[in-house]
Order: structure tokens, then sequence, then C-alpha cells
């Protein structure tokens, strides 16, 4: 997810967003996951936040961490991440199934039992037949962000997308009520299936739920339900009476009796409100001028982690003057990490980084060509001999540069030095600050020629192929749209016959695909398609009554694991 | 106790002794007399000058004493300062060394009053946002001036069909809220990912002109409206009246004995509305739809500086007191003019 999740949802997150599931957090130097038995439940979790939301409050169609964060605690897939701080909470456990199937018929083939007596929030009691009608009703109402990416792998998935109000998948989820049974037939094998069934979009609804957008989450199958979703004034959600704990690891008991997060506070009053315990959590970033201030007076309240994410330039390597490798190369080795670093809040809130997979992830090898001194895999310092060597050689010299970005102070002042940086490499170069709204779609349209823009990504789910085959895969360029991932409509033939090598063994052979994509990962970064800045991390600030902070690589701050009591 | 004369005053200013002779002064000489008896506005107009000076000065400060390209990143850089090298961009305290802070004000020609997120010199920059603020400023004042008299000309003078249908055109600019209108014209010129064209002319997407343009364009009913009610009185007046009798031209009309009525009513207004028009400037810049990054002016920087407000404050309050200090300048100023050039304001002279 980067700018769909990023700017949607994540935008909410001003800064940042997802967590590298490198061990949990870490808090200065202390572990900040600290066990759930440290608090008690019962009481009210208050939490602030500038806005609602950005999108639907459907379940299936939004497409935010903010909205996300609460649905993992209202509902449950098939499967899901294990609810726990840390790297652990990148593990894939069976929630409302029973196990988690091993794929057959080559990868195309799943089959689940569903586990009996889980009751929905409004007392009605799951049945396989839910789950088919769950995903039927991804497709029927039509604006599902990814059900024309993630899930037409179901047999009849395609012609849902093309016509959603016939759409059955009768060939594609065969139910078995008597049985508890329900499964899936794939058109072809797809090893990141059961990531792509733990994420709300495919989180069960109960038969009958509307099949058009809701303006409150329906009733789930999780520990809590949703009374109130108001987007000018708050989120709500309760107790489940109906809930009974059957996996610990899958959809704990929560604490809170309540949890709330109200809208319409800004950075600073949200800081200010967890300061003086007003408010026990701030879901936006804090501002950078407040920083110092919580690290002096509130250390202990805050929580740094590790987000999978990468921040990155991206060259469009069609288009003039980045059509050229040694220019690419040559900017790379230019860019001084270090102050793309400051400008986004200092080296204890990123780590400078040259290539695509973030640390911590599935198929990451350290690996950092462009530096000084390369070869221990990490960034030290900018090589501007070099890059002027390889920029000569390159013959693009006085080219114009048009240095595209959004206008939020972070990520205009990320495109602010980039112009000064290509000024002085010989180019000319002009800022293009567009809004946030409309930046992301402008870059990846091809109609654009945009020659140098910024973007961001985050993980949707632990897989390799997430960063380097959805933004750089060849597929992933589809000219004249804006959905076109692959802002910098890279297609190299070699590198995708080596993606799509890693996604087939990856069906059969987790472990050893990811070698493959460690080999994809120092492939395209040889490429130079972007400049990669940093992998960020996150700042959480609770309040002095918050015990129990949990950090999830998945879903972030495991709020209803905290206590409040 | 002082008794006020007018008669006696009037009569001190509009004529001199010369040689046993009594010489009669032109209008532009009383004006000049009793404007330089108002020491405020002779203040308030050295004190926009300087101003003007200060700004204009920008390059030499930023290249003799600051010693720094106030447009050009500098996270990385350090300055020596009473023999230490001090980072320009400082990396947070506390437990946790979260955040990464500017360098404050030095009160040394370096880094004088700080740096912003950027790393640049704060008093540079608020010297070269000077340069754009004051050219904006001056320029759409100017600009709106040129259009409204010419268009109040045509109107009042020929009246009819054209005065009606300029007169319904300025009422719907006028119509439009101020910033609304402006903020409009700005996010569509200015968002607009490869600049404007029309026809042969090519506006670049960072340009000043776009900004000077907007504000000049929005501001034209304002001058437009008591210039064209001027007008359409002085064409009544004897003294048209008699050049028409003689044979005149239209031309020699408009520019020879309506022009020259209506000019102090201009030189009234463009001091205030300069000052309108810096406000409009920095209001635009600070919604990020007036001057383009990395070019600045006071709004720009305003802007930059809200961010560190609470740990580096003078990155938002140096630009603040120059627009202060600019806008009261010409008001004073403009208060001064009115005074000395409009004749129903001579009791108010001694005043």
């Amino acid at each position: 997810m980067r700018a769909r999740m990023v700017f949607l949802l994540v935008a909410a997150l001003g800064l940042t967003a997802v967590l590298a599931g490198c061990g949990g957090s870490s808090k200065s130097s202390n572990s900040t996951t600290n066990s759930t038995s440290a608090g008690a439940a019962g009481g009210t979790f208050l939490s602030v936040a500038k806005g609602a939301p950005s999108g639907s409050p459907d379940p299936q169609i939004n497409y935010t961490l903010q909205e996300w964060q609460l649905l993992i605690f209202s509902h449950d897939g098939l499967v899901a991440f294990k609810r726990v701080g840390g790297t652990e909470g990148t593990k894939l456990v069976p929630d409302l199934a029973t196990s988690i199937p091993t794929p057959t018929d080559g990868g195309k083939t799943y089959k689940f039992t569903i586990r009996k007596g889980i009751k929905f929030s409004n007392g009605k009691e799951l049945k396989p037949s839910d789950v088919k009608y769950t995903f039927v009703r991804l497709f029927k109402i039509g604006q599902s962000p990814n059900a024309g990416s993630w899930y037409n792998v179901i047999e009849g998935g395609d012609a849902c997308v093309k016509t959603p109000a016939t759409c059955n998948l009768d060939k594609g989820i065969v139910v078995d009520d008597a049985n508890n049974t329900v499964t899936f037939h794939l058109t072809r094998g797809d090893p990141e299936f059961l990531d792509k069934i733990a994420v709300p979009f495919a989180f069960i609804l109960p038969t009958g739920t509307p099949n058009k957008e809701v303006q409150i989450p329906p009733p789930g199958t999780g520990p809590y339900k949703w009374v109130e979703y108001n987007p000018n004034k708050e989120m709500k959600l309760v107790r489940n009476p109906y809930f009974k704990v059957w996996s610990k690891d899958a959809q704990p008991a929560g604490n809170p009796d309540v949890i709330v997060q109200k809208f319409g506070l800004s950075g600073e009053a949200q800081v200010t409100q967890v300061e003086n315990g007003q408010a026990d959590w701030m879901f936006d970033t804090p501002p950078a001028d407040r920083l110092s201030e919580m690290s002096t007076k509130y250390a202990s309240q805050v929580y740094v982690n590790p987000l999978t994410a990468v921040y990155y330039f991206a060259f469009n390597v069609r288009v003039p003057p980045f059509n050229n490798l040694k220019a690419r190369q040559g900017v790379n080795f230019a860019t001084d990490r270090n102050a793309l670093v400051k400008i986004y809040g200092g080296p204890k809130l990123a780590v400078p980084t040259c290539q695509i997979l973030p640390p911590s992830f599935p198929g990451y090898q350290a690996y950092c060509p462009y530096t000084k001194n390369p070869g221990s895999g990490k960034w030290t310092a900018p090589d501007m001999a070099k890059a002027q060597q390889l920029i000569n050689a390159s013959g693009t010299k006085g080219a114009v540069v048009k240095v595209n970005t959004d206008t939020t102070d972070v990520n205009k002042a990320f495109g602010l030095y980039f112009v000064g940086l290509l000024n002085k490499l010989g180019y000319k170069a002009q800022l293009q600050a567009l809004s946030p709204d409309i930046q992301y779609p402008y870059c990846q349209n091809s109609k654009n020629k945009i020659q140098f823009c910024y973007s961001s990504w985050y993980q949707d789910y632990p897989a390799a192929s997430d960063f380097l085959n959805v933004l750089l895969g060849c597929d992933s360029f589809v000219p004249n749209s804006n959905a076109s991932p692959n802002i910098a409509e890279f297609c190299n033939k070699p590198i995708q016959g080596q993606m799509n090598a890693a996604l087939q063994q990856g069906i059969t052979d987790p472990t050893g695909a990811n070698t493959k994509w460690a080999a994809v990962d120092k492939a395209v970064t040889d490429q130079a398609p972007w400049v990669s800045m940093f992998n960020p991390k996150y700042v959480n600030f609770v309040s002095k009554r918050v015990k129990g902070f949990q950090f999830s690589p998945q879903w972030y701050f495991l709020i209803d694991q905290a206590s409040v009591k | 106790m002082t008794v006020f004369e007018p008669e006696a005053e009037i009569a001190t200013l509009d004529t001199e002794e010369v040689g046993g002779e009594v010489v009669g002064r032109s209008p532009w000489e009383l004006a000049g007399r009793r404007f330089l008896r108002n020491k405020l506005a002779i203040a308030a107009g050295v004190l926009f000058v300087l101003i003007i000076a200060v700004s204009l000065a920008a390059p030499l400060y930023a290249k003799h004493v600051a010693d720094t390209d106030p447009f050009v990143s500098n996270l990385s850089g350090t300055f020596t300062q009473n023999g230490k090298t001090i980072q320009v961009i400082q990396q947070g305290g506390g437990k946790l060394g979260l955040g990464e802070t500017p360098v404050g004000p030095t009160w040394h020609a370096k880094y004088f009053l700080g740096a912003d997120s950027q790393g640049r010199d704060v008093a540079a920059r608020v010297l070269y946002g000077g340069r754009a603020s004051l050219l904006i400023g001056i320029g759409s004042a100017v600009l709106a001036s040129l259009l409204a008299v010419v268009f109040a000309l045509i109107a009042g003078f020929f009246g009819g069909w054209t005065d009606n249908l300029l007169s319904r055109l300025m009422d719907l600019i006028w119509a439009f809220p101020v910033y609304l209108l402006a903020i409009s014209l700005a996010t569509v010129l200015l968002t607009a990912p490869n600049g404007l064209k029309i026809g042969f002319v090519h506006v670049s997407p960072g340009s000043l002109w776009i900004p000077l343009v907007i504000i000049g364009i929005v501001y034209v009913p304002y001058i437009f409206r008591p210039i064209r009610g001027q007008v359409l009185s002085l064409r009544e007046r004897e003294f048209v009246e008699s050049a028409i009798a003689q044979g005149a031209s239209n031309r020699r009309l408009v520019f020879s004995e309506i022009l020259p009525n209506v000019a102090p009513t201009v030189i009234v207004l463009m001091p205030l509305i300069i000052a309108t028009t810096i406000l409009t400037e920095a209001a635009l810049s600070y919604l990020s739809i007036g001057v383009q990054a990395p070019q600045a002016s006071w709004g720009t920087i305003v802007e930059d500086g809200q961010g560190l407000l609470y740990t580096r404050p003078w990155v938002a309050i140096a630009p603040g007191i120059m627009i202060v200090l600019t806008v009261l300048a010409l008001n004073v100023l403009g208060d001064g003019l009115r005074d000395a050039l409009d004749p129903r304001s001579k009791l108010r002279t001694k005043g």
C-alpha cells in the first residue's frame, strides 16, 4: 500500500506508516512490546485524530490504516496475522478456520474447515455460506479497491469484476455447510493468497449484509462491535456480548470496555491532550517541533518502531534524461540520504537505504552500491566524484528536470532538496509541487511524462513481491492509467523472469523463493529506477495510564491489547 | 490657547510674496508643502523606502555578510561561531533524541535570525522575501490602478452601453469575495503542472507573474468604482464643457482635462492598495498558492515557520514583523498623501 493507503490512510499518519517486522518495537533502547498482562480489563480507551479515515467506512472498501487498526478486533478472516508485537506479528495463524490448509492442485485449491460455535455481534452463528457471501459482496459492491488485483484470482473473479451485479463465484468458492468447509478454487497458484485473505477486505460478514456501501462496519465476530461512526465526530466500539475467545493468537480478548476515536484535533492539540492525560493515544504523527519536548519530558510515553516501508523518488526510465542508466546511478551516488533523514525527523526516525526491500522483510539482504566505500551494504555518505563522473559520461547535463512532489511540508522539503542537488549536478531542475490529492495519480499516469517523482510504499502484507513486483514489475506499468503503481515505468524482461520464477517457487517453497527475491532486489537496485531514500520509523505517543503497549509489524499499535485501567 | 484661522492658513499656503508681488502656487506645489509638514507621513515614507532598500540589498547581504545561498538546502551544513563549529540542523535532545531542530538566532552575521527547516539563513530569506513581496505588492497595485483608470476613463467619459458593460464586468468581479477569487485563480493557475499557456505566452508554474497578475486583477474594481464616479462628475464640469465648446477632441478631453484631475485620487489610493496587495500576496503565499518554492516571500517564510513555532518562533515572527511594518508605513503614508492631495482636506491640514 502506498499512496493508495499511504496517503489516504496514512496521509493521516502524516509522515509515516507501517512497521518493519524487526523484532518488535524499540523505544529508546528498551523494548516497547510490553506484556498484555501488564494491564487490566475495563475502562474507556480514548484516542484522538485529525479526521475520520479517508473514504468509505465499509470494511470491504476502506483502505486506511486508521480504520484497519480498529477492524482487526471487530472482525475476523479465515486466517489472521498473529495478534502480538514484534516479528511474530507477521506470522499467519488460523482464525475462523480451524487450521491453515496446504494448497493442492499446484497451489490452486485451498480447503478450509470453519470453526463451530462462533457468533456475529448480532447473535447469528457463523456458517461457511457467510464466507462465500462475503467474497461475492466484495465484488458486488463494485468499489473494493483490490477486487480486480488481489481477489480476481478466485475462479469467476474476473467475470465478477466485469459484471458485479451477476457475480456468483459458484466455481471459485464451494461451500459445504453440513461439513463446515469452504473450498477456494483459484485460476492460478498465488503464493500470497493467504496474506490477501487475512486483511479487512476479506473479513467475514454475515449473510444479508447489504450488497452496497454501508456507513458503519456491519456486525463481525471479534470482541468488539461498532456502535458509532460519525466522520465529523468520532468512532466508537463496545464489547461484543457474543464473543468468546477461540484462538488467543488470532483474536484475543481486548482490555478496554469501550474504544473511542475522536476527530477534529490538530497534531499540536493531540500532543497536548495526550500530555495532559485527556486522551490515551494520538493517531497522527506528532508535529516535528514537539518531538524534542516529548523526547525530554515524556520519554516513557513515547514508542518508536521501525516500519516495513520505503520512501523514494522514482525516475521515469523511459523519458530523458533519466532513460539513461548512468544519469540515474549518478544521482543515486550524489544523494545525501542523511540530509533526507534529517528532513524526516532525524536518525532516530529513519534509516538511510539504497535498495527496494525494507530491512527485516522477506527477501531482504542489505545492499547499497550507491555510497562512498560500498561493500558493507549500508549507506554511509554520498560520493560526489563518482556522481559527477557518471553524469558527465551520460551526456545528460543541462537537461531540464521537473522534480514532482506534493505540497505537504516534509514531502515538499524532499523535493526542494533534490532541486538543489540536481542543479548542483548540472541539470536545470524545478519543483513541481502538486496537491496530495492528485500528485500520486498524476505521477502514475504515463501521459504526464513525469521525470522524477516522490512516492512511498508501505507493506500490505509481508511478501517481497508486494514491493518488487507491485512497484517495479512489467504488469504493474499500465500506460495512460492513473492506477499504475510502477511510476518508474520500469520493465526489465530478464528481471521480470526472475520475479516470475520467485513467485512460482513461493507457492511451495517460500523460504527458497526469498533467496530469489533477494537477487531480484539487487538486480533492480543496480538498474536504479529509484533513489531509495530511507526506511521510516513510527512514533506512538500514549498517555501515562496506557499499559501493555504492543506494536505489530502488520497492524501497528494493537489498541485493544493495551490497558487503561 | 491657539485659535485656528482657516482662511489665514489657506492664504499662507496658496500664495507667496516674491519681490513684493504675490505669486500663486500650483496645486501640486501646495500638496508638496502640505505633505512636508506632516512629519508622521514623512517618517512612514522613509521607513517604506528603507524597507525597499534593505530588500534590494538582499544579494549583498547573502553574499558578503551571511555568506550563504538562501535558496539551497543546507541540511548537513555547519558554520563557525566564536571558534566553535555548529551544526545548522541539530539533533533533538532528551532521552530519545527525537526530531531535528534548526539552529536558532545567533545574532551574529551568520544565521542572524537562525535557520529554517531546510537549513537556510532566515535573515537572508526575509530580505529576499521582501523583494518578492514588494515586487508583487507594488506591481499588482500598479497593474490594478492602470487597468482601473483606463476602464474608468472609458466608462465614465463615454457613458451609455460602454459604461454599463464595463461597470457590470467590474460588479461581477466585485461580487466575489476578494480572497476567494484570488485563491480560486491561483489554485488553477499555479497548480497547473505545465504552467499557463495563452497563445505564444507561456508562464512557468513558479513565475512571480502569476500571483502579480491575479492580485492585480482582483483589485481592479476597488479602484475603478471611485475613479469612474469622479470621471462622471468631471465630465459635466464647466471647464470640460468649455473645452468641448472649443472643439477639443475626445483624446484631449480625457488626457488633458479629466486625467489630471483624477490623478490625485489614484496617488492617494496607491499606498493603501499596495498595503492591501502585500497582505493578499502574503496570504496566498502562506497558503502555498502565491510565490512558489524555492523562491521566498514573507508569506512563504511565515508558512515555513509555522511548523517551527514551538521551537524556532523567529522563523515566522521575522517576516511577520516586516509585513506589519510595511503595511503600517504604507497606511500612514497614504493618510499623509490624502491629507496633502485632497482639496477638501484643507481644513484638516492644521489638525
